[in-house]
């Protein structure tokens, strides 16, 4: 058989269309009904274009068709407005397989901006994700917002006024955030209960916090571990916490860089990060009540090297830290510890690779236990470091890695 | 499929002649054709002016401890292709057959606004909305969902007035989904277990279906799992609380459904209280906690964030997402007492 026939039979039978198509979709009256069936009409292998404009949208839109591109004409182009949504937890529900979103925007929705549910291979290229009115409680909670699903691909994504977090990845696995910018939120990045991730040359300011990789007890998947965080810059994280009380980023102190809890294996390295008032790195136990035997509340195999940091912890929001910051007479330094190495329920080793000290080790004798702190300030840490292996890059398949390598801006 | 409608009429017409003129029968090759019909009229399921009578093969039922939908009406049918047979599970959705469709029209007094098929089809469910036009005479297939405005009154004597929201294809997939595949939600032996008001008399249901050879494999009905009703006052309060979240909630917040990542579980069967919420902080609720830190406070239902979701109307922080635009309060009330009647921690 011909080699060019052999390759049109593998791209047919890797996309499953034989007819792809593209539904085209345009600004005007009943766009909600017409984005809506687009969305349903769309068959494997099509993309659905939605030309430049202002959609007006009072619905979640939604979207469970495998091998679908959904495209703009670019962030500042394409807007899809959910100011008056009335119903739907979300701007954009995802469920279905190897689809992307790339070259739109999402704004003012009254929940979560752009959401995968049990995707595979979910890839956010180029969008903005935004509420328009700055960063206030009544925002939603999450801006892009991938949750079980795997081979999660989030690149050049911009996410400003999440009342949680701008970019938010949990219950996944194999994940890359790059090239991203994440402002005005309460977390800028978060990966929570995941499994390798890649986080990377991304921008997170003006946050409340950075960077954050956390775990939490009570979910399907738990045991979040081996996430990379590098070569982002973390900058003057300052703005105030607007997060509803219960949810957990309620807690993340104003200024805070890199903020890990209860996760295993994470590499923090060749990051700026500098102007965070609080702390540019924490290390921390999960602190509250919870009944879960299959949970380890810990943080543990960190690893904090080679990142350029600047000035941070000059006026340390968190609880107790103007009382550490007089007496240790100085700045909150670099690389903030709990100390937490045991847990009752739990007894895998905690190893720490900290070489961006000083360090400072609370030394709790358990989570939260701050009023048994006894402070100990050292230049590094390293407590079984050098067997804490940096997880492999991850990698995608190949068309979202195709996708993650484009370097054109444009539509 | 033209050739299952001529069956279906062949064995029609092998039955006793019935009196007067017979409507055609229900369209089953309709029903199973690859994409839905654009009206209502064209599956037959209803009859005379106005499709306002059943046709035959189809059996109303009633639920235990329904949804709650804006306190419209329900009216529910179970078509069965002649000679099929549903098979009886006591757990879960009961096994229908190809072709069997069930029939919901939601409206209010004078108004009916539209009609929900779910058609099992030889590869599965498949769930379509009609919307009824403003003569009553036909309902037409709106695939992406609609809001129509309506007017009744409510059960304190209310005037209201409500954004009704026709569900868009997907969205009917995201309640009736059990692991990424679309299945009913209600009729199940225990919401089923009950009498309904036949025209010829009262008769439990699960022995109706039974007795008309429309359910094989059917226990006595007390020898049937029964769900409580929801607005008994003789049933204990937990059993109807708990029977309500089951129908209300837990479609979706079920590990095997939509919401399985928040963790909340509020099935029947969920027997864990931190599942179910109790002491359990919010996960990806954002706004939607309303500052108040657990699901559940046991004692304190104005501390417990189930409450605070089903009291809002806002979309974002309302539960259920999807289903209603207003607040069911006899519901709200039946938790918040459920709620208040836990032993402080």
């Amino acid at each position: 058989m011909p080699k060019l026939m052999l390759a049109l039979l593998a791209a047919t039978a890797l996309t499953g269309a034989a007819h792809a198509k593209t539904i085209a979709v345009g600004p005007g009256p009943d766009a909600q009904e017409r984005l809506q069936t687009a969305l349903l009409d769309a068959k494997p292998g099509d993309v659905v274009q939605i030309a430049a404009g202002r959609y007006d949208l009072v619905d979640g839109l939604s979207l469970d068709v495998d091998d679908v591109t959904v495209k703009g004409a670019g962030p500042e182009a394409t807007i899809l407005s959910f100011k008056g949504q009335k119903g739907a937890g979300e701007g954009l529900l995802v469920t279905s397989d190897r689809v992307t979103i790339r070259d739109l925007a999402v704004e003012d929705t009254k929940g979560d901006g752009l959401k995968s549910k049990g995707s595979d291979q979910i890839s956010f290229v180029n969008v903005r994700v935004e509420w328009t009115g700055g960063p206030k409680e009544t925002n939603g909670a999450y801006g892009v917002y991938p949750v079980s699903s795997s081979n999660v691909l989030i690149d050049r994504a911009l996410v400003r006024g999440a009342s949680d977090a701008g970019i938010y990845v949990g219950q996944s696995k194999n994940i890359v955030v790059k090239r991203s910018r994440a402002e005005f939120n309460v977390a800028g990045i978060e990966i929570e209960n995941s499994m390798n991730a890649d986080v990377f040359d991304n921008v997170a300011t003006r946050n409340t916090g950075g960077i954050l990789v956390f775990d939490l007890p009570n979910l399907p998947v738990m045991g979040g571990h081996s996430t990379r965080l590098f070569r982002n810059k973390v900058v003057d994280n300052d703005t105030p916490n607007f997060a509803p009380a219960g949810n957990i980023v309620a807690g993340v102190p104003v200024g805070t860089g890199v903020m890990i809890m209860a996760n295993r294996n994470v590499h923090v390295f060749d990051n700026e990060i500098a102007g965070n008032q609080s702390t540019a790195v924490m290390l921390v136990s999960y602190t509250q009540k919870f009944d879960d035997k299959t949970y380890n509340p810990l943080a543990r195999d960190i690893v904090v090297r080679d990142n350029r940091i600047g000035r941070n912890g000059w006026d340390p929001k968190f609880a107790g830290g103007d009382v550490i910051k007089g007496l240790l007479g100085r700045d909150i330094p670099p690389v903030m510890w709990d100390g937490v190495t045991s847990h009752p329920q739990n007894s895998d080793p905690v190893r720490m690779r900290l070489t961006d000290g000083p360090v400072l080790n609370l030394r709790l004798p358990g989570p939260g236990q701050v009023d048994k702190a006894n402070p100990d300030m050292t230049p590094n840490v390293a407590i079984d470091g050098a067997t804490v292996a940096e997880p492999a890059p991850v990698v995608l398949p190949k068309p979202q890695t195709d996708l993650g390598a484009q370097t054109d801006l444009g539509a | 499929m033209r050739w299952l409608a001529a069956l279906a009429a062949l064995l029609c017409l092998g039955a006793a002649p019935p009196p007067g003129p017979v409507a055609p029968p229900v369209a089953l090759d309709v029903l199973l054709a690859e994409t839905p019909a654009p009206k209502l009229s064209d599956y037959r399921l209803f009859t005379g002016a106005g499709q306002t009578e059943a046709n035959t093969g189809l059996t109303p039922y009633d639920l235990n401890t329904p949804l709650f939908s804006d306190y419209a009406d329900k009216h529910r049918f179970l078509y069965l292709p002649p000679g099929a047979k549903v098979r009886y599970r006591a757990h879960g959705a009961f096994e229908f057959p190809v072709g069997a469709t069930l029939v919901k029209t939601f409206g209010y007094p004078g108004r009916r606004l539209e009609t929900r098929l779910l058609i099992r089809k030889a590869e599965g469910w498949t769930a379509f909305a009609y919307v009824w036009n403003e003569a009553q005479t036909e309902a037409v297939l709106r695939r992406a969902g609609a809001r129509l405005e309506a007017r009744f009154t409510d059960p304190q004597g209310r005037a209201r007035t409500v954004e009704w929201a026709v569900p868009n294809q997907n969205q009917c997939k995201e309640c009736h989904q059990l692991d990424r595949t679309l299945v009913p939600i209600g009729p199940n032996a225990r919401n089923l277990n009950r009498d309904f008001a036949y025209a010829s008399g009262p008769e439990n249901q699960l022995a109706h279906w039974a007795r008309a050879g429309l359910l094989a494999g059917a226990p006595r009905p007390e020898a049937a799992p029964r769900a409580a009703r929801w607005d008994d006052p003789a049933a204990p309060l937990a059993d109807r609380a708990r029977a309500y979240l089951d129908v209300n909630c837990a479609h979706c917040h079920n590990p095997r459904a939509v919401a399985s990542n928040s963790g909340l579980y509020l099935d029947l069967d969920e027997a864990r209280p931190a599942a179910l919420g109790v002491g359990k902080g919010p996960v990806a609720a954002g706004r939607g906690s309303g500052g108040l830190r657990v699901g559940i406070e046991p004692g304190r239902p104005e501390a417990s964030i189930l409450v605070h979701r089903m009291t809002s109307t806002e979309p974002g922080v309302m539960m259920p997402e999807l289903g209603r635009a207003l607040t069911h309060e006899e519901g709200l009330a039946l938790v918040r007492a459920w709620i208040a009647a836990m032993p402080p921690q």
